[in-house]
């Protein structure tokens, strides 16, 4: 009963909320968890279709290096958030208007 | 009569709903602390359909490196957010009316994509633990990747450090 389509789904809704959060948040830190909602969708997606392949084991592995790619991009982009707020003393987005003070 | 939903279904849609609806906290919450003990939720949830999905190792590593690492670093960066007494001003939305018709088009074209489409199925085995074939897999077929992503993890954590011990004048 639970089909591919249903995990497809659920992705798919997990990735809009992610996309809306990176569309309307003004706080970067919100922005970044938009990005690490939307890289959840896609390992999710990653792993069901493996899973409705038969057990396959690349989308197990594209699913890993996903993580690794999420953690490195979480750990360089909040070194940027602390930069700026070093900066400008604030982290809003739409405050940071010059990439060199 | 409808037939019953197995145990398996029901444990699904609790699963699903519950990474959903967290992950709308996310999106939705006025306070940025609300949003990242949410974003907690979501994680959880998604180790939860890595379970169901039968993928073992994804599931322990999805909860080591988000759950333990990711999310610590992001609560740890809400510190940063100015007035973050002030529950109700640290989350702002902004161009929400241009952003809610966007995204509500867009998640309709990705339902309406995915109902339309067929996907082929395989069918599957029964359950076995995916942590030796991953492992065999990682070191003989994904070797090449395998390295390079360590070496793209060193230089992002270097980066970091260079990022953050700079100077600001």
């Amino acid at each position: 009963m639970v089909s591919l389509q249903s995990y497809l789904i659920v992705t798919a809704i997990l990735f809009s909320l992610g996309l809306y959060n990176i569309f309307t948040r003004n706080n970067s830190i919100g922005i970044l968890m938009g990005v690490e909602l939307i890289l959840n969708a896609a390992s999710i997606n990653m792993v069901a279709f493996a899973h409705f392949n038969g057990n396959d084991i690349a989308g197990n592995i594209f699913s890993l290096f996903l993580i690794v790619l999420a953690a490195s991009e979480a750990a360089v982009a909040l070194a940027i958030v602390v930069s700026i707020y070093r900066q400008f003393h604030t982290i809003e987005a739409s405050e940071a208007t010059t990439l060199k003070g | 009569m409808l037939p019953l939903p197995e145990i398996k279904d029901l444990v699904f849609l609790g699963i699903a709903g519950f990474t959903l609806v967290s992950a709308a906290i996310v999106s939705f919450s006025r306070s940025i602390v609300y949003s990242g003990f949410a974003l907690l939720g979501s994680f959880a949830g998604a180790v939860g359909l890595f379970v169901l999905l039968s993928s073992d190792f994804v599931a322990a590593t999805q909860l080591l490196i988000y759950v333990g690492g990711i999310l610590v670093l992001i609560l740890f960066a809400i510190m940063l957010t100015s007035k973050i007494g002030d529950v109700k001003l640290t989350n702002l939305s902004v161009n929400r009316k241009i952003g809610i018709p966007i995204i509500t088009l867009f998640t309709l074209f990705l339902l309406s994509t995915l109902a339309k489409g067929t996907w082929l199925v395989v069918e599957k085995e029964e359950y076995r633990s995916m942590v030796k074939p991953i492992g065999d897999a990682l070191l003989s077929k994904y070797l090449l990747p395998f390295e390079v992503v360590s070496i793209v993890l060193l230089g992002a954590l270097v980066g970091a450090i260079v990022l953050i011990k700079r100077e600001v004048k």
